[in-house]
C-alpha cells in the first residue's frame, strides 16, 4: 500500500514553509499586520504565533512603510526577515524601502553586504475587493533589478518556492493569489525547495504555448483540456518565477510549437507579456513562429467591484479558449 | 589644499572644562575626536576642489560646520554598533572610523572605494566599521537603523544602532513610522537628528509645526533632547546618556543638534533662501575652532599638537586624493556586478 498523498490548502502549504523554517534557523522571523492572534487577513500565519511567540510572529503597526524599512535593516544586520503584507496593494505604501533601498543596497555597496528578506504579497482580483484591494503588481516589482519575484500557483509550489526565498540571500517577492489560499493539493511533508528561476511545464503539446502565472496558470489549462478535444494541444507553461526569468523554457518551447500566447491577471499594456514576447522577438525561436503572438492580460482598467465587471477585468477561461483557438485554427 | 579650516577663538568660559564630557572621554580619545574633525573639514574642502577642478562628477552634500554633531555621535560608539548616514554623511563615516583614502577612491569612481565605485558620495558605506551606509532618500535609514536595532535585540547583542538624519527627514512618514516602532518594541537605537535649519531651501518655520524636532519625542513617548550641534561637548554628553539608555535596554531616544550648513544643499544651491549674514554669523561658531581652542585652554592638548593634527590632518586628504586618483576604473563589463550576490545570466 503507498502512504494516502497528503493534502494541504496553499494557505496551509504557505505556513508549513513559514513554520519549517523558523523551527530550522532561529534567525527566521515573521511581522505583518495582524499575523498574531488573528492569524493573518488570510489565515495564513494561523496559529504560529502560539507555537514560536510573539517575538517570532511580530504584529506591526499599520506602518507599511516603516515595517519594509526594518525589515531590511534587519536583514542587514544578520536577522531573516519574513513581511507579509496584507495585501499586495499596501506594498505600493512601501514602495520606497523595497525599490530605493531592499533592491538595490548590495549593488550601491559594492556587494558588501545582502539584503535576505522575504516579502509575502497576497494579491489578484475575484475576491470583491475592488480597485485598492485586488490589484496584480507583480510586474512592477519584477521591473526592479536587486529583486526576485515569484508567483506559486499550486500548494506544493507555494511551500518550496517561499523555501527557497527564505533560504536566498536577496530580497524575494513572493506575490501569493487570493484566490488560490483554499486551494488543496499534495504537499510533501519534507522540506524541498523549488528553485527561484525555473519555469515548469504543467502540459505538453505540440500546437501552441501558453506561457501563464499563477491562478492564470488554472485557467490555461481548463482552456488547453477543452482544446484537445478539439485536436489544439497545447503546452502549458507556469513561469514560477518572473525575475530572474527562465528564459530557456520558454524559447524551447516556442521553438517546438511554433505559437506563443502568454495569459496574465496584470494589466496587460507594458506587462509580463509584452516582456515575453519581446523575449521571442529576439531570439532564435522567432523563426519558428507561425503565428502573430498573442497576450491576454488585464484590461486597462482598476480592477471593478460589480462581479460581472471585476471578472471581465481580467482573463477568463472561455476568453482563453476562444482566443488560443483562433491563433491556431485552421493553421495545423 | 582648500583654503583654511574657520578657527574663529572664542571666549571659554571657567567652568567648560568642568563638563561631564572631559571626565568621560581620555585625553587621547578627545584629541582622536578632534582629529577626525579635522579629518571630516580637510576631507569635504579636498571633496570640493576636486570636483570644482572636474576630477569628480556628480553631486555631493558637504556637512561643513556639522562636524561636531558627527563626531560627537559616534566618537563612544563601539565597531559593532551600527549607523546608518544620510546624503550628507562624509563626516558621519569618518566619525565611525572610515579610511578617507578609501571614500575618495569612492568618490573618483574607483575600484578600491568603498562601494567599488558603484555608489559614490550618497551611497558611501563601511560595513566593516559598522556604517550600514549612506542614503539618498530622506529618511531612508531611519527604518533600516531601527531594523538593524530590532535585529540586536533579537540577538541579544548589547550593541546599538545610531541613526542620522536632517530635520527635512522628520517631515517624512519613514521618520514617524519608524520612531513609533522602536519606542513600543524598546529598541536600543539612537535617533540624531542634525538640525541644520533648512531641508534644502525651505526653513524649519515653514516646514515644522512644532519648534523644536526634539518636540516630536513626545509622540512617540521617548526622551527628546535638545543639544547645540556646534558644541561637541554637548552632543557627545547627550548622546551618551543615549546610549546607555539604549544598551539597558530602555529603549530610544531623539537628539536634536542644532547646527548650520555653511555650504549650500548641493553643487546647484545658489543660497537664495538665506543671508550672508546669517551665513556669517554660523561661521562665527566654528564647530572645529570651539573644540580646539577648549582642548587647549583645559590643558588637554598643546598648541603644537593641535597644529600637528592639523598637518597630519592635511598630509592624509593629500595622500588620499592621490591614491584615489590613481585607482582603479571598473570595466563596463562588470557593470550588473552585485546586483544579486550570485550572479544571474543577462
Amino acid at each position: 500500500m503507498n502512504a494516502p498523498i497528503r493534502e494541504l490548502t496553499y494557505a496551509q502549504a504557505i505556513q508549513e514553509a513559514l513554520a519549517t523554517a523558523m523551527e530550522a534557523d532561529e534567525r527566521v522571523f515573521l511581522m505583518g499586520e495582524d499575523i498574531g492572534v488573528y492569524g493573518g487577513a488570510f489565515q495564513v500565519t494561523g496559529d504560529l504565533v502560539h507555537r514560536f511567540g510573539e517575538d517570532r510572529v511580530m504584529d506591526t503597526p499599520i506602518s507599511e512603510l516603516g515595517a519594509a524599512g526594518i525589515a531590511v535593516g534587519a536583514a542587514l544586520a544578520g536577522s531573516r526577515p519574513v513581511l507579509e503584507f496584507q495585501f499586495s496593494d499596501f506594498a505600493t505604501l512601501a514602495m520606497e524601502q523595497i525599490v530605493n533601498q531592499a533592491a538595490k543596497m548590495r549593488f550601491m555597496l559594492g556587494g558588501k553586504v545582502s539584503v535576505p528578506l522575504v516579502m509575502r504579497l497576497p494579491s489578484g482580483s475575484g475576491t470583491g475587493a475592488a480597485a485598492q484591494h485586488s490589484q496584480s503588481l507583480e510586474a512592477w516589482l519584477a521591473h526592479v533589478p536587486g529583486l526576485k519575484v515569484v508567483q506559486p500557483s499550486t500548494p506544493h509550489d507555494a511551500k518550496g518556492l517561499l523555501l527557497a526565498a527564505i533560504d536566498d540571500p536577496d530580497p524575494v517577492m513572493v506575490f501569493e493569489h487570493k484566490l488560490l489560499y483554499k486551494m488543496k493539493g499534495e504537499v510533501p511533508e519534507e522540506a524541498y525547495r523549488i528553485p527561484i528561476g525555473n519555469a515548469v511545464v504543467r502540459r505538453e503539446g505540440r500546437h501552441v504555448t501558453i506561457v501563464a502565472t499563477s491562478i492564470m496558470v488554472h485557467r490555461a489549462l481548463e482552456a488547453a483540456e477543452v482544446l484537445a478535444g478539439e485536436g489544439i494541444e497545447a503546452e502549458v507553461i507556469d513561469l514560477r518565477t518572473l525575475r530572474p526569468l527562465d528564459t530557456a523554457t520558454i524559447i524551447e518551447s516556442v521553438k517546438k510549437t511554433t505559437r506563443l500566447a502568454c495569459v496574465y491577471e496584470g494589466v496587460k499594456t507594458l506587462g509580463i507579456g509584452a516582456e515575453i514576447s519581446a523575449l521571442i522577438a529576439e531570439s532564435e525561436a522567432f523563426d519558428y513562429l507561425d503565428a502573430p503572438i498573442l497576450r491576454l492580460g488585464g484590461v486597462d482598467s482598476p480592477i471593478p467591484y460589480n462581479p460581472t465587471l471585476e471578472k471581465a477585468a481580467v482573463p477568463q477561461t472561455p476568453g482563453i479558449i476562444e482566443q488560443v483557438r483562433n491563433l491556431v485554427k485552421g493553421r495545423i | 589644499m582648500a583654503g583654511a579650516v574657520t578657527r574663529e577663538r572664542r571666549e571659554i568660559s571657567p567652568a567648560s572644562n568642568q563638563r561631564p564630557f572631559y571626565a568621560q572621554f581620555t585625553p587621547e580619545q578627545l584629541k582622536e575626536a578632534l582629529r577626525r574633525m579635522c579629518l571630516i573639514r580637510r576631507f569635504e574642502e579636498g571633496a570640493e576642489e576636486a570636483y570644482m577642478r572636474g576630477l569628480i562628477h556628480g553631486t555631493m552634500h558637504l556637512s561643513i560646520g556639522q562636524e561636531a554633531s558627527a563626531v560627537g555621535a559616534t566618537m563612544a560608539l563601539r565597531k559593532t554598533d551600527y549607523i546608518t548616514s544620510t546624503h550628507r554623511g562624509h563626516g558621519h563615516c569618518i566619525g565611525k572610523g572610515a579610511d578617507p583614502k578609501l571614500m575618495f577612491a569612492e568618490f573618483f569612481g574607483k575600484e578600491e572605494g568603498y562601494c567599488r565605485g558603484r555608489g559614490g558620495s550618497m551611497h558611501i558605506a563601511d560595513v566593516e566599521s559598522g556604517n550600514l551606509g549612506a542614503n539618498g532618500i530622506v529618511a531612508g535609514g531611519i527604518p533600516i537603523a531601527v531594523g538593524a536595532a530590532l535585529a540586536i535585540k533579537k540577538q541579544k547583542r548589547d550593541d546599538v544602532a545610531l541613526c542620522f538624519f536632517g530635520d527635512g527627514a522628520t517631515n517624512e512618514g519613514a521618520f514617524h513610522e519608524a520612531l513609533n516602532m522602536a519606542s513600543i518594541w524598546k529598541l536600543p537605537v539612537i535617533f540624531v537628528c542634525e538640525n541644520n535649519k533648512y531641508g534644502m531651501s525651505v526653513s524649519t518655520e515653514r516646514s515644522m509645526a512644532v519648534a523644536n524636532v526634539a518636540d516630536r519625542a513626545s509622540a512617540y513617548n521617548m526622551p527628546g533632547v535638545i543639544a547645540d550641534g556646534n558644541r561637541i561637548e554637548d552632543v557627545a554628553e547627550a548622546v551618551l546618556t543615549a546610549i546607555a539608555r539604549a544598551r539597558e535596554g530602555q529603549g530610544p531616544t531623539l537628539v536634536e543638534c542644532k547646527t548650520y550648513r555653511t555650504r549650500g544643499h548641493s553643487r546647484s544651491d545658489r543660497n537664495r533662501y538665506r543671508t550672508k549674514e546669517e551665513i556669517e554669523e554660523w561661521k562665527l561658531r566654528d564647530p572645529i575652532g570651539h573644540f580646539e581652542t577648549e582642548l587647549v585652554a583645559n590643558g588637554t592638548a598643546t598648541a603644537d599638537e593641535v597644529a600637528g593634527i592639523f598637518a597630519a590632518a592635511d598630509a592624509e586628504i593629500a595622500a588620499g586624493l592621490e591614491f584615489a586618483q590613481n585607482g582603479t576604473d571598473p570595466s563596463p563589463d562588470e557593470v550588473t556586478r552585485d546586483v544579486y550576490t550570485s550572479r544571474i545570466p543577462a
